[in-house]
């Protein structure tokens, strides 16, 4: 039996038209009537399935730009395209999680994960016929976070962790193309972090999406990354970009590499706090 | 001593301490009140004693009760039209910045009106009787809930509305989804408060102009001085007062099954 190890970084095994496609993008604010630039000229590319990071310390905009590749703030200098189309307002076919779960208190673990079936077309118009079906995806999905039996727990039953693991299924349930996250394990302890690559790694290969994610985590982004941008504080650009070159699927075992610290190290010089 | 100590802490922390010990000082309360009465020889036309009370109570049965169901029709009827108008203004505020911009202050300021000066004029617009106890007891109800209301639209997590925005979703669905359900407990909590405001306003436009309920009762009975029949009716208007609360209070507690 011969194994096939995909290398991450390997442009055969990912389609060529890029998802996303950053054309000078720049973030201003008006701070004391004098604008402030938060955010100046950046330019790249997001490839189909690819995983991308990007690192860098606090307040460099990281967080401004999911907002623009969502659609929730669109970017005001430069664009930013889906498929070639300049992103104006929310795009479809978003999945987003944020550091802090934000489930619905008054929703069981089940109806939860099944809410954006309830707005997302074409679920949305079959949601009552199609109910069991949905059902049945969100449990496949709870029993690959390791919650299955939870269905009818509500949120305040359950753990920090426990939380962000239905919040990354709600975002995930309605297949969506591209996975935004926004520091999703910021909250969690180390160790139930490193639980949380290896889900999260899994959860992505199984809905075979792209998917962004930022971080302050260096070894999560090196362990979940195809590529790696580091940001400078403010103004921010891209000032570092890395190709992870380990094989998938990424292991807790190889974390502990000569490889991996390497890359991690990397980073780490790269990354200028002010 | 250690066996009476576990057994007084188990007491104290079970279900039923909450309803019996206020039930078991209040007994003690009006039997000291009894006993004060007769121990200090106060005449029954200044403080009348409880046994007077019981006393005018079953002399006067029926006519407690037909004022007291006249004043409970009217809170109810007042408080379910505060209720609907509420909701209604606090939707209203809480969906819409220009609303908030108008409605609010104006409301503000009229709230800060005491109804009591407006009885009268009720009176003279719409006769005595039910209307002004009913519009009495709608004004002073409908405000809290408006409020709570607008504040339980206002306070829903910036990032909960972004996961309905992110996945597309329109301003009804936010409110299908998230804002009504959000508001849920912070309506309940006010209709707990609205309804003994309406309670207060309905016995205060009767006290002033009208010939039926409680509140005309007291000040009938005061003025042709049968204390303890006014001290009957202050006894029911109590008792009606914390039955609402309660009930409004249990009801909060089977709807709001996630918020605790």
């Amino acid at each position: 039996m011969i194994s096939v190890e995909t290398f991450r970084g390997s442009d055969a095994t990912m389609s060529s038209l890029p998802v996303l496609e950053f054309d000078r993008v720049g973030l201003e604010y008006l701070v004391d009537g004098k604008s402030q630039c938060i955010i100046e000229d950046i330019s790249l590319t997001i490839a189909k399935g690819e995983f991308v990071s990007f690192v860098g310390p606090s307040g460099c905009g990281k967080t401004s730009i999911l907002k623009m590749i969502s659609g929730l703030a669109p970017a005001p200098i430069g664009t930013v395209n889906y498929h070639g189309v300049p992103i104006t307002k929310p795009i479809p076919n978003v999945g987003v999680a944020f550091q802090s779960p934000v489930l619905m208190p008054w929703r069981n673990v089940l109806q939860n994960v099944m809410l954006p079936l309830e707005i997302v077309q074409p679920y949305k118009k079959d949601f009552k016929t199609r109910k069991p079906e949905f059902e049945e995806m969100a449990n496949e999905l709870l029993t690959t976070v390791g919650l299955q039996g939870f269905q009818k727990q509500f949120p305040w039953q359950l753990s920090g962790g426990m939380r962000q693991r239905v919040s990354l299924c709600r975002a995930l349930i309605h297949q969506p193309e591209l996975l935004l996250l926004d520091e999703p394990f910021g909250a969690l302890d180390p160790f139930t972090r490193e639980e949380m690559w290896v889900m999260l790694q899994s959860l992505w290969k199984r809905v075979n999406c792209t998917c962004v994610l930022i971080t302050h985590d260096l070894r999560e982004a090196v362990f979940l990354s195809d590529t790696i941008y580091v940001m400078a504080p403010r103004p921010s650009s891209i000032i570092y970009k890395l190709k992870v070159n380990l094989p998938r699927p990424t292991t807790i075992e190889m974390m502990l590499s000569d490889e991996f610290y390497h890359l991690v190290a990397d980073l780490r010089r790269h990354i200028r706090r002010y | 001593m250690t066996k009476f100590a576990t057994k007084f802490d188990r007491f104290i922390n079970s279900k039923s301490a909450g309803f019996v010990l206020p039930f078991i000082v209040t007994v003690l309360i009006f039997i000291l009140w009894e006993v004060l009465t007769y121990a200090l020889k106060i005449p029954a036309y200044n403080l009348p004693a409880p046994s007077a009370i019981l006393t005018a109570m079953s002399l006067k049965g029926p006519a407690l009760m037909e004022n007291a169901l006249q004043t409970l029709m009217t809170t109810l009827i007042g408080f379910g039209l505060s209720v609907v108008t509420g909701v209604i203004l606090g939707f209203t505020i809480g969906y819409s910045k220009i609303a908030y911009m108008i409605l609010y202050p104006i409301l503000v300021g009229f709230n800060t009106i005491p109804k009591v000066a407006l009885v009268p004029l009720f009176a003279l617009w719409f006769g005595i009787g039910a209307v002004p106890s009913i519009l009495t007891a709608f004004l002073l109800a409908f405000f809290p809930i408006a409020v709570n209301v607008s504040l339980g639209l206002d306070t829903v997590e910036p990032e909960m509305r972004d996961v309905l925005r992110s996945l597309g979703g329109s301003q009804m669905e936010f409110f299908k989804k998230i804002g009504i359900p959000h508001s849920m407990p912070y309506l309940f909590a006010s209709l707990k408060v609205a309804v003994s405001f309406a309670f207060i306003g309905s016995v205060i436009s009767e006290t002033v102009a009208s010939n039926k309920g409680i509140g005309y009762l007291v000040v009938s009975a005061s003025s042709s001085f049968d204390i303890p029949l006014a001290f009957a009716g202050l006894l029911v208007l109590s008792v009606m007062g914390v039955i609402l609360y309660a009930v409004f209070a249990a009801l909060e507690k089977v709807v709001i099954y996630w918020a605790r």
